[in-house]
């Protein structure tokens, strides 16, 4: 049975991302990427990964198409045919590499294998030792907190470099000043979808703290409440308009919270290292489980911080191009 | 038949894979090549849960019940990826945003012209 939703959910997968190749309506593609992510996200709770498909549920679904939806305003929404030469190289290209990396798979071993090497490496220490060396039983947050806590903090890193380069791309005249009478402009939308979004954005804000407390217990933590949050105030924008965002939440008072976020991960390493032990070790904050939990908690609230803010900044930036 | 089941997820990501190889190299909206990038990407994505995945594990999510988990360690590297993912997305349509504005379109074929310069035989020192 299992097997068979497996092979079901693939074969879609596929088939959305073909169509996505020959769609030449750019907003269209940006639609089937969506479900695209949400398929996705459907293969990756069956392949027993519910935080990645939480993550890629409220980043990959939600964000990224509406960021797309956003830039493809900006940049025209018809997609140009290209030339046949092109296509048949490209097709040609693809085929003979997906062929040769077909050939290399019969080698691989087989899906579900227990005995593969991936198996037998690293993951037993973290299964077996995570309930006595870290104290969370979810494995997940543990391995990304605590034994991986560098390469965590790199990705925070990341993301927060990203939005300074979108900052500075798309920078120059700091969005215009909401001017009296500006913003009742979208009084006339649509009743059902106000409904629904006032509905909604009171409840994605209430899960957003719920999924950053309860990561620890359950899927969940920093980069998952971060989207979620970011996304619940992207959905206000949509809705309610840009200016409204901008006036809840102005982009100095992000910048500086997103900044802060990484400078709490960041601290908290520099605390354990000031305390006699190395960067990013937890027990010097106290004895196991207590300490680890407190270094836990620090780490993921500023992965929270950084990973909403910067969502949120993003969104801000591609909607209020159009107004300068 | 057991062996075919075994392999079908590769094939998959093999599929995906090559959509997005296709789409960044044979289509020219930049628009529609960051979208192929994210199709590759995600199936990378794929390639590391599928080989996490242990036949009649759980999720690695500890409980008395259970004593075979799935491998967390594909878990934490692709969920932060993905939000890396999305953030280096949003890089690159700034980028296209950028490009539109400067040259008007975002069709390869037709900024290749205006990226190379007017005498391109002439290769002094900055150019």
């Amino acid at each position: 049975m299992e097997d068979f939703l497996m092979i079901g959910l693939l074969l879609v997968l596929c088939a959305t991302g073909i169509a996505i190749a020959f769609m030449r309506d750019l907003l269209v593609v940006a639609m089937l990427s969506g479900i695209f992510s949400f398929v996705c996200c459907a293969v990756f709770v069956l392949f027993d990964a519910p935080d990645v498909a939480f993550t890629e549920a409220c980043v990959g679904a939600g964000v990224s198409t509406v960021l797309t939806i956003a830039a493809i305003r900006l940049t025209g929404r018809r997609e140009k045919r290209e030339g046949r030469r092109a296509s048949v190289l490209g097709l040609t290209l693809a085929c003979i590499c997906g062929l040769a990396l077909i050939y290399g798979t019969l080698e691989l071993p087989r899906f579900g294998d227990p005995r593969a090497p991936s198996q037998t490496h690293v993951a037993p220490h973290y299964i077996d030792r995570t309930a006595e060396e870290v104290g969370v039983p979810n494995i997940v947050t543990a391995v990304l907190g605590s034994y991986r806590g560098y390469d965590t903090m790199g990705e925070t890193v990341v993301v927060f470099t990203a939005a300074l380069g979108v900052l500075i791309l798309l920078g120059g005249a700091q969005s215009r000043p909401l001017r009296r009478g500006d913003a009742p402009a979208r009084k006339d939308q649509d009743v059902v979808l106000r409904g629904i979004a006032a509905l909604f954005i009171p409840m994605t804000l209430f899960l957003a703290p719920y999924v950053q407390f309860h990561g620890a217990y359950s899927p969940g933590g920093g980069f998952q409440a971060g989207a979620i949050l970011g996304g619940a105030m992207i959905l206000y924008a949509l809705v309610f308009g840009i200016d409204r965002l901008n006036q809840l939440v102005p982009e100095r008072v992000l910048r500086v919270i997103a900044a802060l976020g990484v400078l709490t991960y960041g601290g908290t390493g520099v605390v354990t290292v000031l305390l006699g032990h190395r960067f990013l070790d937890y027990d010097a904050l106290g004895a196991r489980p207590a300490g680890q939990q407190i270094g836990l908690t620090a780490i993921e609230l500023g992965v929270f911080m950084t990973v909403a803010c910067v969502m949120i900044i993003l969104y801000q930036r591609f909607a209020s191009r159009g107004d300068q | 038949m057991r062996d075919l089941i075994g392999l079908f997820p590769y094939w998959a990501v093999v599929v995906l894979m090559m959509t997005g190889l296709y789409i960044v190299i044979a289509q020219g909206n930049l628009v529609k090549k960051l979208v192929g990038l994210g199709i590759f990407q995600v199936s990378v994505f794929l390639l590391y849960i599928t080989a996490g995945v242990v036949e009649g594990g759980t999720p690695p999510i500890l409980n008395d019940q259970f004593t075979s988990y799935t491998n967390p360690l594909p878990s934490v590297l692709i969920l932060t990826a993905i939000v890396v993912g999305v953030a280096t997305l949003a890089v690159g349509l700034a980028l296209a945003v950028r490009i539109r504005e400067a040259f008007g379109t975002i069709e390869e074929d037709e900024l290749q012209p205006l990226a190379t310069p007017e005498q391109p035989a002439q290769k002094g020192p900055g150019a």
